[in-house]
């Protein structure tokens, strides 16, 4: 990895810890709810190549479904992984507005990408699931369900974006006063092997958002990919137990800094920045009307994809259909704020325009989220500015409310702004 | 004695079209049993030669009107239809024929024809609903058999349809295809153009054709550049906009706006 021994630099974006608090803590969000410290081991383990292959036959043997890293279609794409050459061995990524180029790398760096197009959303909050059919049987009506998940699920190589990310649908749809049976049945005994960024993404602003690069909590089993081998980390005592059934060594003083630095690096080098992420619910609050939402309509496809790729959006539509049959399915499918249908009330759609729902999205994931969950929406995973067809930069368009806001003292006391 | 419930029948139209969309409705298999189950099936000459008369209680009309004759022939349809629904491309916009909306069709006769003189058309193909009014419009270049399905259903059960305007991305999304434009692999429409076909083409790599015509609220103006950023000449990129639905109001203009 080209980092390795790098003198690990002063990273911008972590030096003002604004506002850490608004991570999530881990208590909130383990993998398992058994974490117990003593039996943890004292110290990273490093674990080779061979050991990642012994892995992700131990997580088999305990009866997972092991999801990780494929390449697909020309994108990382998370699905069903065996073994070490079912991952993106020697693949990189790179990432821009709009833009999105799968590339060699001159190593056989397993991890050496970044995230791709679909978020572990997919399988813990799928597109589309049938809730119910109800049918006509001997004795009235037969109502049956095949909406919950059979197979515990692992995840391989969770970024830590990707960790903030499902700790936020946490709170969405655990924590709240309502909760999702058909999530909690998937996120219930989820394993979660992290990988830390060994490089960020054209449009990586985790450092921004305080949700990384470094995998902090959240996690059975975290990773750092070293020249030759994987340091590793065990965050929950099932993480630790799994580890000391693979062929591991304590890692080494001078291991342990190369993981540091290789961390330290990523983090200097983000695509992409959003200074002082925590003044942002006020400044997008207190200028709903500034010119740029204009501007930014004008570009706007008002397609969606934005919203679908984001890993925290939660958004469904539940709809029911009759069939010929008698039959009736009770289907709940993605939905997104840029459907005009998705503010349709009696009488027609509050939001017709794409620019009151271009300026619903930006609002919801950075500011009104957080008056409604505590955190901010946004983990800086980058993923709606590279999927946007036309680029547009959730970024750039902070930075430009900011370079011209409206007079002060026009954020409104509080925000309310329903999904 | 209570007479049996009488079952609602059903008649299938066909104007200037090549029958695809018709024959979505015979490609229901499974289905169309339980179809045939619930309707009459009162005049359908793709599918049987029995007749019944009018009135009908759901008409299905494929095809756009592109002779003076089709314009009479469609007003008697509607006359005798309760509920008239129109599918497919050519009777929602109008179809690939509606390409003669661009030129002088006289010209194409000459071109054609031994003797021009014989043929009788008009000089636009047009959709079903600029000649009477439509009850519901299915887009598709053919119709989805699951969405014609669906709203043949709805009417049926007297409920309305599930059919979302929408663009193409979010069921390229929804059935985690990899978005071709930001990949790179192919110059797609999907971002201008409504769902239906659950994003068959980008599913293969392909670019979407726009055989759903155009989403709510489409911006192609927007997407324009990016499609010539992929090499796209003017005249690539007007006729990517001309073809099923070229003459469909968005396409038509952003078409027009690239000459070539
Ligand atoms: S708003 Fe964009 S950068 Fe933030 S979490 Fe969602 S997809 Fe990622
Ligand atoms: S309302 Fe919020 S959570 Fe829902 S799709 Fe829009 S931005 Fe995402
Ligand atoms: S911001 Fe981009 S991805 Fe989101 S709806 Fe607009 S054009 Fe589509």
């Amino acid at each position: 990895m080209q980092h390795v021994g790098a003198e690990p630099p002063d990273p911008p974006a972590l030096r003002h810890t604004a506002d850490r608090s608004r991570r999530i803590a881990l208590d909130q969000c383990a993998a398992a709810p058994n974490a117990d410290a003593s039996r943890m081991p004292p110290a990273p383990a490093l674990l080779t190549r061979d050991g990642l292959d012994a892995l992700l036959a131990a997580l088999h043997a305990d009866g997972f479904r092991v999801l990780g890293p494929t390449v697909q279609d020309g994108a990382i794409i998370y699905d069903d992984v065996v073994r070490v050459a079912d991952l993106p061995v020697g693949w990189t990524d790179r990432q821009d507005g709009g833009s999105y180029r799968l590339e060699r790398r001159d190593d056989t760096a397993v991890f050496g990408h970044t995230v791709g197009p679909y978020a572990w959303k997919r399988f813990l909050h799928p597109p589309l699931l049938r809730l119910w059919r109800a049918e006509p049987g001997a004795d009235g009506v037969e109502i049956a369900t095949d909406a919950h998940a059979a197979q515990p699920m692992a995840f391989l190589g969770v970024r830590a974006c990707e960790l903030q990310a499902i700790a936020i649908q946490d709170k969405v749809f655990l924590h709240g006063p309502f909760v999702d049976p058909h999530y909690k049945a998937r996120r219930q005994g989820l394993f979660i092997v992290a990988v830390n960024c060994g490089q960020a993404g054209g449009t990586c602003f985790c450092a921004s958002m305080q949700a990384g690069p470094k995998a902090e909590a959240g996690f059975d089993l975290a990773l750092t990919e070293l020249a030759d081998g994987f340091l590793v980390e065990a965050g929950t005592a099932r993480g630790a137990v799994l580890l000391d059934r693979l062929p591991h060594r304590p890692a080494s003083e001078e291991e342990q800094q190369q993981a540091a630095a290789i961390v330290a690096a990523t983090a200097a080098q983000m695509g992409r920045h959003i200074p002082d992420a925590a003044a942002l619910p006020a400044l997008l609050l207190g200028n709903l009307d500034h010119p740029r939402w204009d501007a930014v309509a004008q570009r706007c496809l008002s397609c969606g994809n934005c919203t679908q790729v984001c890993p925290t959006c939660f958004c469904t539509n539940v709809t029911d259909t009759t069939d010929l049959t008698g039959a009736t399915d009770r289907t709940r499918r993605w939905d997104s704020c840029f459907a005009v249908d998705f503010s349709y009330i009696h009488g027609g759609a509050v939001r017709p325009a794409p620019r009151s729902r271009y300026r619903q999205w930006m609002t919801h994931k950075l500011a009104s989220w957080v008056a409604q969950f505590g955190t901010s929406g946004c983990t800086g995973c980058g993923r709606c500015v590279t999927w946007c067809p036309v680029g547009i930069d959730i970024t750039e368009e902070v930075a430009a409310i900011r370079a011209a806001p409206a007079p002060a003292a026009a954020a409104p006391a509080a925000p309310q702004s329903p999904p | 004695m209570p007479r049996a419930a009488r079952k609602p029948k059903l008649a299938v139209w066909k104007f200037a079209s090549c029958d695809g969309c018709q024959l979505s409705l015979l490609d229901c298999e499974d289905e169309l049993l339980a179809v045939a189950g619930n309707i009459d099936i009162a005049y359908f000459p793709e599918a049987t030669r029995t007749v019944l008369r009018g009135p009908y209680d759901v008409s299905l009309v494929e095809g756009s009107i592109t002779t003076a004759h089709d314009a009479h022939r469609l007003h008697q349809v509607r006359r005798q239809s309760r509920r008239l629904i129109t599918i497919g491309a050519c009777a929602t916009a109008g179809g690939i024929q509606a390409l003669r909306n661009f030129h002088d069709v006289e010209e194409f006769t000459r071109q054609v024809y031994a003797h021009p003189d014989y043929i009788s058309t008009l000089k636009t193909a047009t959709p079903i609903s600029a000649h009477v009014p439509v009850d519901f419009e299915l887009r598709g270049c053919p119709v989805d058999k699951g969405q014609l399905l669906e709203v043949l259903t709805a009417f049926l059960h007297g409920r309305p349809a599930h059919v979302p305007t929408h663009g193409v991305c979010m069921e390229c999304k929804q059935r985690g295809a990899v978005c071709v434009l930001v990949t790179g692999a192919a110059a797609c429409l999907g971002p201008v153009t409504q769902a239906g076909c659950g994003a068959l083409c980008p599913a293969y790599g392909r670019g979407c054709f726009g055989c759903f015509g155009p989403k709510e609220t489409p911006n192609p103006v927007s997407l324009a550049p990016r499609l010539a950023a992929r090499g796209l000449t003017p005249r690539d990129l007007q006729r990517l906009y001309r073809s099923f639905n070229a003459a469909s109001e968005p396409f038509r203009q952003e078409g027009d706006r690239h000459g070539g």
